[in-house]
């Protein structure tokens, strides 16, 4: 028998009969093993298929809200050149939005339906965008710093386990390079610019970079989902692992730039051959979580208004198509008669 | 498409994309488009946003009949056992040239 489509997921063969669980199990956990990927269609865990539409859709919610606070300066870009570069990474982050609902849509998941819960607050989307952009600088630690964080924890993700994820990761990786490095050119010009501009970009990794931390996630031992995520190789490696990593790359470009990171306990660790970090207040990532972060309630009703302002655009473009459909079948009559 | 509401819910379209000429097109993702026109310029920004491509294709993803794979075995079993179908089945003596 065939069926349709990618996504048209779950799939199960309608028609043919119900294959024994543990036989379905064991064939899953065999692809698991040996590195293939799951595609849509195949069997999997309901566990395994609610942890990939929480990840991703947390993930594509990441992407849209993360536009607001770059957005936020793109009638202040400082020149033509930092501001079409700046709409032209903004364009980016709807699209990685897009390419990973459609991903997220391959789990029998709709799209709207992610939307709903985003704006109902149902599904979350990283903390790190419930922080203010407050000046110029601010849009050049988000593209080293955030970004740089991003790209350590996606780089892994392009090897996960359920394909449409992985392809879509690769995609964005791709693109997300040049977010990061926009970033840093943006912070050296600063940071190389007058004693003002200097500070501002200082500021602007002073207030970064403990966010940017967070990103990875609770500790290792806090981390709710990290164990099971690893065992379905959804997850490459540990919060920390990955946290370690990223500090490790990012102390000697900080020195590039002539900044300071905002860490006394920062040191290199001659027997680990990494940097050493303070401890992280995960205090302030609870209380953001919680809801209570410099800008959870702005971001969510910017989202809200943006998306009720389309309405009307959605339905015109939708009472186009349906004109032009039915144009097109009296055309098809008329021809025949 | 299950879950969606009908008002509401654009159709999904499958996107191919050749990356430049002289090669096939393959497929690059998905989108929502209420109509075909729409599809290929939501298609452009979305997939070609870097000159990836030279020519676009949409297809509504409901006209796309795909094999299934619980009978991926028996439906490509026939392959499986016809190794003479590769040139490595043959044994050619050594300094045999142009074969």
């Amino acid at each position: 028998m065939t069926t349709t489509a990618e996504h048209t997921a779950p799939g199960r063969a309608a028609s043919a009969p119900p294959p024994d669980q543990g036989e379905l199990q064991a064939a899953f956990d065999d692809a698991v093993a040996a590195d293939t990927r799951i595609e849509p269609r195949d069997w999997m865990p309901d566990a395994y298929r609610a942890t990939l539409v929480r990840q991703m859709a947390q993930h594509a919610h990441s992407e849209i809200i993360g536009m607001q606070p770059e957005a936020n300066w793109i009638t202040r870009a400082p020149s033509l050149r930092r501001k079409a570069i700046l709409m032209a990474k903004v364009q980016d982050e709807a699209g990685h939005g897009l390419y990973l609902y459609s991903a997220t849509e391959t789990l029998g998941v709709s799209r709207d339906d992610l939307l709903d819960k985003l704006h109902a607050g149902r599904q979350r989307y990283s903390s790190i965008f419930n922080y203010p952009t407050l000046t110029w600088a601010d849009v050049g630690a988000i593209g080293w710093l955030v970004d740089g964080a991003a790209i350590t924890n996606q780089v892994p993700l392009c090897r996960c386990s359920y394909g449409p994820y992985a392809r879509a990761m690769v995609r964005i990786c791709k693109e997300e390079s040049f977010h990061q490095r926009q970033g840093y050119e943006l912070l050296l010009a600063l940071s190389r610019g007058t004693p003002e501009q200097h500070a501002m970009a200082q500021d602007a990794v002073n207030r970064w970079w403990w966010p940017s931390l967070m990103m990875f996630g609770p500790a290792d031992g806090e981390s709710a989902h990290s164990a099971q995520s690893m065992a379905w190789k959804i997850k490459r490696h540990s919060n920390d692992e990955l946290r370690q990593r990223f500090v490790d790359i990012c102390v000697p470009q900080a020195e590039v730039l002539g900044l300071t990171l905002p860490d006394p306990d920062l040191r290199w660790n001659e027997s680990r051959g990494s940097y050493d970090h303070g401890a992280i207040d995960w205090s302030e990532f609870q209380e953001v979580l919680r809801g209570n972060g410099p800008c959870n309630e702005q971001r969510l009703d910017r989202r809200r208004t943006a998306h009720e302002n389309g309405t009307w655009v959605r339905e015109a473009a939708a009472a186009y198509a349906a004109k032009h459909a039915a144009d097109q079948d009296n055309a098809h009559e008329e021809a025949r008669a | 498409m299950s879950g969606q509401s009908p008002q509401d819910a654009w159709p999904l379209w499958e996107v191919f994309v050749r990356g430049r000429r002289g090669l096939s097109h393959t497929h690059a993702g998905s989108l929502h488009a209420p109509d075909a026109q729409m599809a290929l310029r939501n298609a452009r920004d979305l997939y070609t946003r870097r000159a990836e491509g030279v020519s676009i294709w949409v297809v509504p993803s409901t006209a796309i009949t795909a094999s299934s794979p619980d009978e991926k075995d028996p439906f490509f079993e026939p392959a499986a056992d016809k190794p003479y179908r590769h040139p490595t089945f043959y044994e050619i003596p050594e300094g045999v040239k142009h074969l």
